[in-house]
């Protein structure tokens, strides 16, 4: 299955998808679409991505915290326009002990923040827009 | 070569006008011909002088020669999450 979707997630599928009788805990990360940005008020983004890439990338990354930790690990990135609020990002980590469930999470949100080809363009309430960029100033370069 | 087909995305798509170019490279030009080749574009003079360079979807470095089948492709900063 793929690690991107353009329909709205479902969190607690992904989460319940790392659930077993031999896991004590279950741990998450939702990333939600915030309504500002650097002192700009935020009406919508849109998420694109490097799809094939992405896709590995992210399976990648599963499979290293997987390796690392003895955890089950479930990613789902969403694609397209997302109002406020709703869920871009769904990290779930199932494991044993809640140390490793934790550190594997923190883990994959990291390294998809930093390694994963997905780009965000956030529309603001006065009509402009601009696209994220992490390394500039400011956070956005104006489109 | 003839040709070498180059994805382009999100900021560097809008950049350049489309999301996917042809480009004609000499027989073997590298990665660096090639970022060359695009900055010279209308629109490319604001791609960096050295952008993330993607070939068959692994990072590859400005000296890394290409071939037409290659699918090359220029990566904005990521921002996903």
């Amino acid at each position: 299955m793929s690690h991107l979707a353009v329909a709205p997630l479902d969190v607690a599928a992904v989460m319940a998808s790392v659930g077993a009788a031999d896991r004590g805990g279950v741990a998450s990360f939702v990333g939600l679409v915030r309504d500002h940005h650097g002192g700009r008020a935020v009406v919508e983004l849109e998420y694109s991505a490097y799809e094939a890439m992405a896709d590995a990338a992210l399976a990648a990354i599963v499979a290293e915290a997987e390796d690392r930790w003895p955890v089950a690990v479930a990613v789902r990135h969403r694609l397209g326009v997302l109002a406020i609020g709703d869920a871009a990002v769904v990290v779930a980590v199932g494991g044993a002990h809640r140390d490793e469930t934790f550190a594997a999470c923190r883990y994959v949100i990291e390294e998809l923040k930093r390694r994963v080809p997905i780009w965000k363009r956030e529309r603001y309430v006065d009509g402009t827009e601009a696209w994220v960029d992490p390394t500039a100033p400011g956070g956005i370069v104006s489109a | 070569m003839a040709s070498v087909q180059v994805l382009l995305f999100a900021r560097y798509a809008e950049l350049l006008g489309s999301p996917r170019l042809a480009v004609s490279l000499d027989q073997a030009a590298t990665v660096g011909d090639l970022v060359a080749v695009l900055r010279a574009l209308p629109g490319g003079n604001s791609l960096p002088e050295r952008p993330f360079v993607t070939v068959n979807l692994t990072q590859a470095g400005f000296e890394q020669h290409l071939v037409a089948t290659d699918e090359v492709a220029l990566l904005p900063p990521m921002a996903g999450g």
